[in-house]
């Protein structure tokens, strides 16, 4: 909870505010109530400006380079007016010519605009005429606002209790049940004890099991028998031995432990980022491409922590926590927005590997056949931890080739040669098979 | 007794058969030698290299084959002058609009949106804030700007000179003004 104090106590005005807030935290009821007391002032306080509207302006034009607590692109935003008014003297008019054409504010030779501008690597910021006093207003009341973080934190760790707890019952479900079967063991050689003592005190003899062995013995002896049952083992062994075999160096399912703990089902899935858009490289190539940073970088410069739905396993400090590992990897420092140069190489696990004889080209399945990623690696969108899907044997290869018809239309490069084939071959549709997609030389030279 | 101590440990090497397999190590391999190669892979790890990876970035003064310089700085200052006077090689002939229309669904509509407006499935799920409709007046994108920003990025965007060549952000770009022009009609 600390934390989010701090970042008000970053404005030294609402010092006071900020003291009575820490007066009273215990009592989060009585917080609250001063939040929104706090709330309302705030807002009355500005000239008539809605924070409502304000915030939808807000997160159209200017949120994807400024966030109200945070620095990003640009400048962290909250109290902005009244900071620059007691920091800087600049009041309303400076801001609304700064936000309408910034670059104008710069050029007339501006000593604060100047500074800014140098110090946010010359970012510029788009010039905005369309907005109207009214929306100036509006989104300058909606950065007055004090952040609502007190009320969200509990409610939170409620949430994450509520989650453990679930957890929690489960193991205790488990641990009673061994408990109780200890509890019976116990129990049974108790019970049997004590019989045992009965009846050595009323001096009744207890006849021990014998081990009867005439079953054993009647199957040795009879040879038509023995035959028959090593055959049989015989013909158990090959098969086990004969299926062990056959799946060696078959890595189907194979679902090794990434560096980062790269979601495919958040990434794919929830939010429908296409597969090429960070595997671009199986459009035009031989290989699919693995992403490097400067593509997870294009999002998580913006995206800085996880929203999305959350389990005991994975939680959003688990989420967060990766975020950080990828910063780290980019040589990205998040506080300052900047690159640091110091980067290391993320050393990401390959799952799927075709031994070196087999000659594979991704462009050709994606670009010329058309093919669906998840036809190979399966429902990649619900992963959370990526594995293999697919086989990825030989007769895997040879089994879809035989079954797929190839993509004719709008395929200039199959026209002619299939008008060729499929009239040698008698047939409408020709399958990869019948273009060559069976030859040894194909995939093995 | 002794049936029991039998299995015991048939269970025992049974569990213990199982438990080799496991989903997080990759599986045993005939003859290794031919499986992996010496040669190098793609993405390696090799004491040879810079960072040990043998994945790298083209000699500094060279331009891989097929590709052309691109003359303007990231600055601001190059950005207006591209925005001003870059123009495409593209004439109308060559821009292949089903082609441009797949790239952009991946790389630009996932912030932007398919239509343009800047409504993206990151930005509908409140990931990415604040994307611009392309017919935001007061940016005025032309075609320069376009080919400009994807090559380099603007502020909160990144590059995606990696993830098209130089023929597809002409072609990407060719739709992007297409969809501002249905955004302005």
């Amino acid at each position: 909870m600390k934390k989010s104090y701090q970042s008000v106590a970053n404005f030294t005005n609402y010092k006071t505010r900020e003291l009575l807030i820490r007066f009273f935290s215990p009592n989060l009821l009585l917080t609250s109530f001063l939040f929104f007391a706090l709330l309302s002032t705030s807002v009355f306080a500005q000239e008539g400006g809605d924070p409502v509207a304000g915030k939808a302006l807000f997160n159209t034009n200017c949120a994807a380079c400024h966030a109200l607590d945070r620095k990003m692109t640009g400048p962290a935003l909250r109290y902005v007016e009244s900071r620059l008014l007691e920091d800087e003297g600049l009041d309303r008019e400076w801001l609304s010519a700064w936000i309408r054409n910034s670059a104008a504010v710069i050029r007339s030779g501006d000593a604060y605009a100047s500074k800014i501008y140098a110090e946010y690597n010359n970012a510029a910021m788009t010039a905005m005429p369309q907005l109207t006093d009214e929306d100036i207003s509006n989104i300058l009341a909606y950065t007055a606002q004090d952040p609502p973080a007190p009320a969200a934190v509990p409610a939170g760790a409620q949430a994450e209790a509520a989650e453990s707890s679930g957890g929690i019952s489960n193991e205790l479900i488990l641990g009673a049940l061994v408990v109780l079967f200890l509890l019976l063991a116990i129990g049974l050689y108790m019970v049997n004890k004590t019989l045992r003592r009965f009846a050595e005190a009323k001096n009744i003899d207890i006849e021990e099991a014998v081990p009867s062995r005439s079953l054993w013995s009647a199957f040795v002896k009879n040879e038509f028998l023995m035959l028959v049952t090593s055959i049989f083992f015989l013909l158990a062994s090959a098969y086990y031995a004969y299926g062990y075999f056959m799946q060696l160096g078959v890595d189907q399912g194979y679902q090794p432990i990434q560096p980062i703990h790269f979601s495919h089902k958040i990434h794919a899935g929830e939010n429908k980022i296409d597969c090429k858009y960070c595997h671009s490289s199986a459009r035009v190539s031989k290989h699919s491409g693995i992403p490097s940073l400067n593509i997870c970088m294009n999002c998580h410069k913006s995206i800085y922590e996880y929203g999305g739905e959350t389990t005991v396993e994975y939680s959003k400090e688990f989420y967060d926590g990766e975020i950080r590992k990828l910063y780290a990897a980019a040589g990205w420092d998040d506080a300052n927005q900047e690159y640091t140069g110091e980067t290391q190489p993320v050393k990401w696990v390959r799952i799927h590997n075709l031994p070196d004889f087999a000659y594979f080209n991704h462009s050709q399945h994606v670009s010329v056949a058309g093919l669906e990623c998840q036809t190979c690696h399966g429902p990649v969108e619900e992963m959370e931890i990526m594995y293999q899907y697919s086989p990825l044997t030989m007769g895997w290869c040879i089994d879809c080739h035989k079954e797929t018809n190839i993509q004719v239309k709008d395929n200039g490069y199959y026209a002619k040669i299939h008008e060729e084939l499929s009239k040698k071959y008698g047939v409408e549709q020709l399958t990869a098979a019948q273009m060559g997609g069976l030859e040894c030389g194909k995939c093995h030279y | 007794m002794r049936g029991l101590i039998n299995i015991v440990v048939l269970a025992v090497l049974l569990i213990s058969v199982n438990s080799c397999k496991k989903d997080s190590q990759p599986n045993y391999q005939f003859f290794p030698q031919m499986y992996e190669s010496p040669s190098y892979e793609t993405y390696g790890e090799y004491d040879i290299f810079a960072d040990e990876q043998s994945a790298l970035i083209p000699a500094e003064g060279t331009i891989p084959r097929g590709f052309s310089l691109y003359e303007y700085e990231n600055t601001n200052e190059d950005y207006e002058l591209a925005k001003a006077e870059l123009k495409s090689p593209l004439d109308s002939t060559l821009v292949d609009v089903d082609r441009a229309k797949e790239l952009y669904d991946i790389y630009c509509g996932i912030c932007h949106g398919n239509q343009g407006k800047g409504q993206g499935t990151l930005v509908k799920n409140e990931k990415i804030l604040g994307v611009p409709s392309y017919a935001d007046a007061a940016r005025a994108i032309t075609e320069g700007s376009i080919y400009h920003v994807i090559m380099y990025g603007r502020n909160a965007m990144g590059s995606y000179a990696n993830q098209l060549n130089e023929e597809e952000r002409w072609q990407v770009t060719a739709y992007v003004l297409k969809l501002k022009e249905d955004l302005t009609k």
